[in-house]
């Protein structure tokens, strides 16, 4: 049989013959389920504006990723950083990007690690299901785009992007973490529609109508119909504070309201990717490990360029020890690969340390069965707590420490042994879950009557405070938007 | 379905605007930064682009954050482990050193300074921000020779480079609407109804009223042009003439002997300065150069700053070829005139007090601003700390800007000085 290609460099025939050869495996042997997709060549120019605009195809302008930018530029020019080899987005059709100068086994690497790895992994987790969008995300990118622009210039650039910057500030609180936005029932929609009516007939002034536009009349319509409550449909407390000051704000025009939402739909967007970098690296990897691995029993990959992948793909998945210099956190894709690879292994291989383990699957034989599994029906935490196997942990040689801030050392608290096993499994699984290892801050409360001061509570875990100048300055933030003083307490809450 | 799009040729720049934003909000750190980078640099690389590092204030993202360093407690995992067993302690590194301070940044903390990469153009336009030449008047506002071409709206007449597609189409649309004329798929449809009658062998009457019909819409659509000339539109310009204000700056420097490669060199930079500044604000500058030893010439560009030459000291020359050269050239009543002269501060005896005169009695009276830098090594520096001490021409020179406003003098005596000195002449003032 003919090899795919034989020489490094790619043209788009090439592409599409080696696409094929992937996607009849993929499909066909590993069943994967995906969206369409659709692939596109870039140059590194492109990349590094992909790279800015928080990889995604369009988005509005704010001076931010243009910071990200020229920080991206130089750190490339001078060599420090690689660009990434791919970018893939979550949207259907699903998008991928390659980099023109890759080499054609890269290419193909890219391929099968983007087009068909992430790919799965964005159509079938349940967090990507509920949250994300994929068929309209393309579609609301290009509105909010839109929308920002004609605000810029309806309103200025300076007022736009003082909400853009204080919104940003928000972002990671401007997420629903556990419900989805409350959808209020048709009636409340059709009561404030009417409410809204009628204090715009009321308010009507033949005067303001020769106003420029920009230019609005001096009082909004009401928040709230009474002044000392909320709307029935807040609920207090509340966690998405970009939602609460979108809806509730008493300062706030329509314009800045919209910004808001837009801001808080594109975290609420990312949020499922934070919750999954170790299971969505690995399926990646896992699965473009398996393709070209698959290329190559085939005979369709060439010896060399099966080395340039295994090459490739050490050097991804490397996870150097904390004492090293390289050391740069816990590598996501090693994790990601190792535990799925071992999750493999103990489907078809199990050790009898596996069986008491893990009895459900241990030598169930359908690893990929398993692994589908797993990909749909957990985030990082989960999978931690479920699948890291006593074998991994030795073979990563983990151990947890305990900090406490005033003691002048870590102490360990577990290593890679049968006392330590199940320990170590619940701090790295801690470690991933989003709702511990970020601020916990939500709205308690506000003085609607009098002073309309706003309250906020953060909850701490263990007693770790937050970083007091960016408090500060977050803090300053959410009184911009929320027009009046912000209280922001620190509460002891294990939950 | 699979689709490979290449992208490659798409245009650039697509996070332009973003960029832009950003060096507008950092805007005061950068242009602290640039002053500051440039000043130990050759004037030769002030044209490139370079590494600025600006503080992150005004360009913070601050988001809540928690601080594990200054309270509380928190477990982590780490991988690599050799020699530890449960309850050994590991000392904690010193915040800044090794390990620490690395993770420390990558969490953001350590995110005091930024650095990135700026181009030509932007470096130029921050240095220059807020340079001119002082005094400029708009001389030639009658006379003006330039002029400018404005939009004026639509015409119905015009040259064929300038038709208003738009325009026109719009214009063609609507009469072919209003007119009814046939579209293609009508006449298709026409004749494939006269085509189906002629098969199906309906009665001669039925054909040829379907073949008038044809005749009739094809007759139609040529009556009805798809555009008629009332349709065209072109775009008007008209021309508008520009105040202008001209502008010669006179380039004087002492090339003799006395001067030493090195202020040789000094005053060479101050004067690429001094060229990249007019070149890149004032399109319509004329600069002469001017070099001299006991005799002068004028040079070109090319001359003035890369050939060598030696000999005596008058400086009085380089006054005569200026005024030479204006009385033949720049008109005062057309011409803003500049002058900035840089010398090593000797001249022949005597020769300093012929300067003063033709300064104060040919000279000042037709100049807008006049710089003299003078260019001392570090030794002489020391010496002349003061304003009033110095050499023969310094102390000559002095007087001369007692009696004029416009006349200027400073000091150079190493590249770290030329950036400020430069800025300080030509600071734009509140009053201009």
């Amino acid at each position: 049989m003919a090899f795919l290609f034989e020489e490094a460099e790619w043209d788009f025939g090439t592409l599409d013959r080696t696409f094929h050869a992937i996607e009849d495996i993929a499909l066909g042997e590993l069943k994967l389920d995906i969206y369409p997709n659709q692939i596109e060549v870039i140059s590194s120019e492109q990349m590094l504006d992909a790279y800015s605009s928080l990889a995604m195809p369009l988005l509005y302008n704010h001076w931010s990723f243009g910071k990200l930018f020229a920080r991206e530029e130089t750190l490339y020019r001078a060599g420090y950083s690689a660009l990434a080899y791919e970018i893939v987005i979550n949207s259907n059709p699903c998008i991928s990007y390659l980099l023109e100068e890759n080499s054609m086994t890269m290419q193909a690497l890219v391929i099968a690690h983007a087009a068909f790895g992430h790919n799965h992994f964005f159509k079938n987790n349940y967090l990507f299901q509920q949250w994300t969008n994929a068929e309209s995300i393309l579609e609301y990118l290009s509105f909010a785009k839109r929308y920002i622009a004609a605000c810029e210039e309806r309103y200025g650039r300076d007022d736009v992007e003082a909400v853009l910057d204080s919104a940003h500030a928000l972002m990671d609180q401007g997420v629903f973490r556990y419900r989805r936005p409350p959808r209020p029932s048709r009636e409340r929609v059709l009561a404030k529609r009417q409410r809204r009516m009628e204090y715009e007939e009321e308010a009507y002034n033949e005067l303001w109508r020769t106003l420029p536009a920009g230019i609005e009349p001096p009082a909004g319509p009401p928040v709230s119909q009474s002044d000392d409550a909320f709307d029935d449909d807040v609920k207090l407390p509340e966690e998405n504070i970009l939602y609460f000051l979108e809806k509730n704000s008493p300062e706030l025009k329509a314009w800045q309201r919209e910004v808001l939402r837009i801001v808080r739909n594109l975290a609420q967007y990312f949020y499922p990717q934070r919750q999954t970098k170790v299971m969505n690296e690995g399926c990646a990897t896992f699965v473009h490990y398996t393709l070209m691995n698959r290329l190559h029993e085939k005979g369709l990959i060439t010896d060399g360029s099966f080395l340039e992948f295994v090459h490739s793909h050490t050097s991804v998945v490397l996870q150097p020890g904390f004492d090293d210099r390289r050391y740069y956190g816990l590598n996501p894709y090693a994790l990601g690969f190792g535990m799925m690879s071992d999750i493999k292994r103990i489907v078809t291989e199990p050790t009898d340390e596996d069986r008491d383990w893990f009895p459900q699957i241990a030598g169930a034989n359908d690893w990929m069965g398993v692994l589908k599994d797993a990909w749909a029906n957990y985030r990082d935490e989960s999978f931690i707590e479920q699948f890291l196997s006593p074998k991994l942990m030795r073979d990563m040689r983990l151990f947890a420490l305990h900090d406490k801030s005033d003691d002048a050392a870590y102490k360990v608290e577990a290593i890679h042994d049968a006392a330590g096993y199940r320990k170590l499994r619940s701090s790295l699984a801690r470690q991933y879950d989003v709702g511990f290892a970020e601020a916990n801050v939500q709205v308690t409360g506000a003085n609607l009557k009098g002073d309309r001061k706003l309250f906020l509570a953060h909850r701490m875990h263990n007693g770790v405070p937050l970083h007091r100048a960016t408090r500060e300055l977050v803090t300053a933030h959410i009184e911009r938007l929320w027009g009046h003083e912000v209280v922001l307490e620190d509460v002891d809450g294990e939950d | 379905m699979t689709h490979f799009i290449d992208r490659r040729l798409n245009p650039k720049g697509k996070s332009l605007a973003n960029r832009q934003r950003f060096l507008r909000r950092a805007r005061a750190q950068i242009r602290e930064a640039v002053q500051k980078s440039l000043k130990d640099s050759a004037v030769a690389d002030i044209g490139k682009e370079r590494k600025i590092k600006i503080s992150t204030k005004g360009t913070q993202e601050p988001r809540f954050r928690l601080d594990p360093k200054s309270g509380g407690e928190h477990d982590f995992v780490l991988p690599g482990n050799k020699e530890y067993t449960p309850g050994d302690e590991i000392k904690k590194p010193r915040s800044g050193d090794g390990q620490g301070g690395k993770q420390a940044s990558d969490s953001g903390e350590g995110e005091d300074d930024f650095e990135f990469t700026m181009t030509q153009d932007e470096i130029l336009d921050i240095f220059f921000e807020d340079l001119e030449l002082p005094n400029l008047v708009r001389t030639t506002l009658k006379e003006t020779p330039s002029k400018t071409w404005r939009r004026a709206g639509i015409t119905t007449a015009g040259s064929p480079t300038q038709i208003n597609l738009i325009r026109t189409m719009r214009n063609s649309f609507g009469r072919r609407l209003a007119l009814k004329r046939p579209r293609p798929q009508d006449i298709v449809a026409l004749e494939e109804e006269v085509a189906r009658l002629e098969r199906e062998g309906a009665s001669a009457d039925e054909i040829a009223a379907a073949k008038e019909r044809l005749d009739k819409a094809n007759a139609k659509r040529k009556w009805v042009a798809f555009i008629d000339p009332i349709d065209v539109r072109y775009n008007a310009f008209t021309e508008q003439p520009v105040p202008t204000s001209q502008a010669v700056m006179f380039c004087l420097m002492d090339v003799s002997g006395s001067m030493g490669e090195r202020e040789k060199d000094l005053a060479k930079r101050f004067y690429m300065l001094l060229h990249l500044f007019l070149k890149r604000r004032y399109e319509r500058v004329d600069i002469v150069f001017i070099r001299h030893t006991h005799d002068a010439q004028e040079v070109d560009e090319q001359e003035f700053f890369y050939s060598r030459q030696s000999g005596g000291t008058i400086v009085s020359t380089a006054l005569d070829k200026m005024l030479e050269i204006q009385n033949e050239r720049y008109a005062t009543a057309d011409w803003n005139i500049y002058a900035a002269q840089a010398s090593d501060g000797y001249t022949q005896s005597g020769d300093a007090r012929r300067c003063v005169e033709m300064l104060n009695g040919d000279i000042m009276p037709l100049c807008q601003y006049y710089a003299y830098i003078e260019i001392l090594d570090e030794r002489e520096m020391e010496v002349f700390a003061s304003e009033d001490s110095g050499a023969e021409l310094w102390r000559a020179y002095r007087t001369v800007a007692e009696l004029w406003p416009n006349f200027a003098t400073k000091r150079i005596s190493k590249p770290a000085d030329i950036f400020p000195v430069f800025r300080e002449l030509f600071k734009k003032t509140e009053d201009a």
